[in-house]
């Protein structure tokens, strides 16, 4: 599993599984930057089923509301930050 | 003000009606499972009146003292920043294992705090959460259209401040440390915790103005 | 539920009734006690769909999460539940009387 860097960019994972997430569908597919590295949390996609929980990577990542929105943001300067589990980002690459 | 409650109860909360209405099944549910529950040895009945003390205790009150030791301490406001959840167990508050961060509102900063997939709040810190707070219309459109949100709590916010959301969506809490307010240079702690909202430590209102 | 369309924010509030609070104190209580977790109170109350959002208060669907939750725990049985259930209404017709505190 990668370990993001602050800064880095990255995108949400767009899959769309039953069951208890805590990946809001709003920032599903969306791109992000690493605002700040948090620890490791037990994954609640374990403990939700009262099974024993890994220890994942927890990050903080923030989104402009351009990002999620697009042309719809109410105001495009403005963001939103959320907690996302290692398991849902994806690293993207700066290079062309 | 929209927010400016003056009619509220110790908690935060308004007033409610004595609880004399016929019983619902799901007030029979609570009985019956508490009880069984105790029954079983699995938790006492001292446990869950203690209980209920606990988070009768925790009320705005406790955040904004934190919030008033920042504007007075710039050490302490350091550690607020860095570690919000440490900052208030060291002024001696009981919030468990809560992990808490706070975000500061600057002249270019507003912040504001949701939870969009359930209700989570600083409830160890701040008592359990006002019931706008939990409702489909606040959650759905606070990272939507938090602006027209926020008009509706009575802030209006420039366009040039920019505006941070915090969607609770994992393990973190979240605390809006608000920008002192003009004018309060004379004050000292213990009045300057009297200006500070519960609203204004979510980001839907701002403190109090000097009178 | 983020970023649906929705109504004006409703800024009616209410305190807390002492059933609530014993809802509230039981979640605290169990998962302290490691009977279950915070996100299988949620995955229960998101399985109840909806309607239940819609349809029930904030603690009538925190109480029948907990009560899932319990039941798969094996803390006691479905039979247990609905025999004290029926105990709890013949009691009285008011929570005070039905609860006896």
């Amino acid at each position: 599993m990668a370990m993001h860097q602050v800064h880095n960019r990255v995108r949400v994972r767009a899959i769309m599984p039953p069951g208890h997430v805590r990946v809001p569908a709003y920032l599903r597919g969306k791109t992000g930057v690493i605002e700040r590295a948090l620890g490791a949390f037990s994954n609640p996609e374990q403990l939700a089923y009262g099974l024993p929980a890994d220890k994942t990577p927890l990050y903080r990542v923030r989104f402009t509301m351009q990002d999620i929105w697009g042309e719809q943001a109410e105001s495009p300067i403005d963001t939103i930050d959320a907690e996302i589990f290692a398991h849902w980002l994806e690293e993207l690459s700066d290079a062309p | 003000m929209p927010h400016d409650h003056h009619d509220l109860s110790p908690s935060g909360h308004p007033y409610r009606t004595d609880n004399d209405g016929p019983l619902t099944y799901w007030q029979q549910m609570e009985i019956a499972l508490r009880e069984l529950l105790i029954e079983k040895g699995i938790l006492t009945a001292a446990e869950v009146s203690a209980q209920i003390d606990l988070m009768d205790s925790r009320s705005p009150a406790n955040g904004a003292a934190v919030v008033a030791r920042a504007w007075t301490d710039p050490d302490f406001k350091a550690r607020l920043l860095d570690n919000a959840g440490d900052a208030a167990r060291e002024m001696g508050f009981d919030i468990g294992v809560l992990h808490l961060i706070a975000v500061e509102n600057t002249d270019m900063v507003h912040n504001l705090i949701v939870c969009t997939l359930c209700s989570c709040y600083p409830r160890n810190l701040l008592g359990l959460p006002p019931d706008w707070y939990k409702t489909r219309a606040y959650r759905s459109r606070a990272v939507r259209e938090p602006r027209a949100v926020l008009a509706e709590f009575g802030i209006t916010l420039p366009e040039t401040v920019q505006l941070r959301v915090h969607d609770s969506t994992a393990d973190m809490r979240y605390i809006v440390l608000p920008a002192r307010p003009a004018g309060t240079e004379g004050l000292d702690e213990a009045a300057l915790a009297q200006l500070v909202t519960r609203d204004s430590m979510i980001g839907t209102g701002l403190p109090r103005a000097l009178e | 539920m983020g970023g649906d369309a929705a109504g004006p924010v409703p800024m009616e509030g209410h305190d807390f009734a002492l059933w609530e609070k014993r809802v509230d104190a039981l979640m605290a209580l169990c998962s302290a006690k490691g009977h279950f977790t915070v996100d299988g109170l949620r995955r229960a109350l998101e399985d109840m769909g909806e309607d239940a959002f819609e349809n029930h208060s904030y603690y009538e669907r925190w109480v029948a999460a907990i009560n899932q939750n319990l039941i798969e725990a094996g803390l006691y049985t479905l039979e247990e539940l609905g025999t004290r259930m029926q105990v709890v209404a013949a009691r009285g017709r008011t929570y005070g009387d039905a609860s006896g505190a």
